[in-house]
């Protein structure tokens, strides 16, 4: 059995914020319809969470829910938990038009520290990243750069960001070049 | 810049989160269609001055495809709505006929 790794193997960089790949996290797509009771029940039942509103997120921990799109939520849970998790969510939807995968591996998850986290992700994505717009609870999926990205705020001063695996490293630099000293903008 | 609202997810979506999809509301020719109407659906685009109906993906973001309609001369965005409909709705046609009296777009109006 081989070892699973995250895809930069938790790097760190400290500018003016902080900016460090989160190692392996478990995540969980759920793709169905989201206003049927059972899929709404299911998701309680197996994560501990409600069914997320439009471009929101509920977190508990490592643990949450975020809403990707209509008929998509991005289910959060450690990495070990995982298969787990959907074996029992499957399980729990089973007779549902729905479908439940594992692309743990399939991300990177970057956490972001540091009075100015807004500041960085406004430099970098087309999002309104003011303390009245963007809100502890929202969800945002947009782009980093030239690369997707989704995105929330894990408290007032820590943002952490979801990309795919393969974009990691280029990830990285522009989170490391938008951060760095001397770029400050301090405008929001 | 381009700034649209995507009827899925309710975000103000910058051009830059947006994948332009062309006309929209084009019928899918299919087997039995001659060969003028295949080559119509395959190949011939209008291309107005004024109202014109798009399709857009909200690709850096939830992903769903939508319309728009709006004004290739001015910018103007008159509205978006939802992908799953044959025609503009009619909150859609009252905004644009509001701005644009007499308008006509194939066999809208
Ligand atoms: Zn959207």
């Amino acid at each position: 059995m081989s070892n699973a790794v995250s895809a930069l193997q938790g790097v760190s960089h400290a500018g003016y914020i902080d900016v460090e790949e989160m190692g392996l996290r478990g995540m969980v797509t759920l793709r169905g319809d989201l206003t049927s009771a059972n899929v709404k029940i299911a998701v309680k039942t197996v994560f501990g969470v409600s069914v997320p509103d439009v471009t929101k997120c509920a977190l508990q921990g490592e643990t949450g829910a975020a809403w990707m799109s209509p008929d998509e939520l991005l289910l959060l849970c450690p990495h070990e938990r995982a298969e787990e998790l959907v074996a029992s969510l499957s399980e729990a939807l089973a007779g549902e038009h729905a479908l439940v995968v594992n692309v743990s591996d399939a991300r990177a998850v970057f956490q972001l520290r540091g009075a100015a986290v807004r500041e960085v992700i406004a430099k970098l994505a087309p999002v309104d990243m003011s303390p009245n717009a963007f809100l502890l609870g929202h969800f945002r999926r947009s782009r980093i750069a030239q690369t997707p990205a989704a995105f929330f705020l894990r408290d007032e001063t820590t943002i952490e960001l979801i990309c795919f695996r393969s974009v990691a490293g280029y990830m990285f630099d522009v989170l490391k070049r938008a951060s760095s000293r001397g770029s400050e903008v301090n405008a929001l | 810049m381009l700034i649209l609202q995507c009827p899925y997810c309710g975000i103000n979506a910058d051009e830059t989160e947006l994948a332009a999809g062309g006309q929209a509301h084009i019928k899918r020719e299919t087997v039995g269609s001659d060969d003028n109407a295949f080559e119509d659906y395959l190949f011939r685009r209008v291309n107005p001055k004024g109202v014109h109906f798009e399709r857009w993906r909200h690709a850096n973001g939830c992903g769903k495809w939508f319309h728009a309609a709006r004004c290739t001369m001015t910018l103007e965005v008159f509205g978006t709505y939802k992908a799953q409909t044959f025609e503009p709705p009619q909150n859609i046609k009252d905004a644009i006929s509001a701005k644009r009296p007499g308008w006509k777009w194939g066999d809208f109006s």
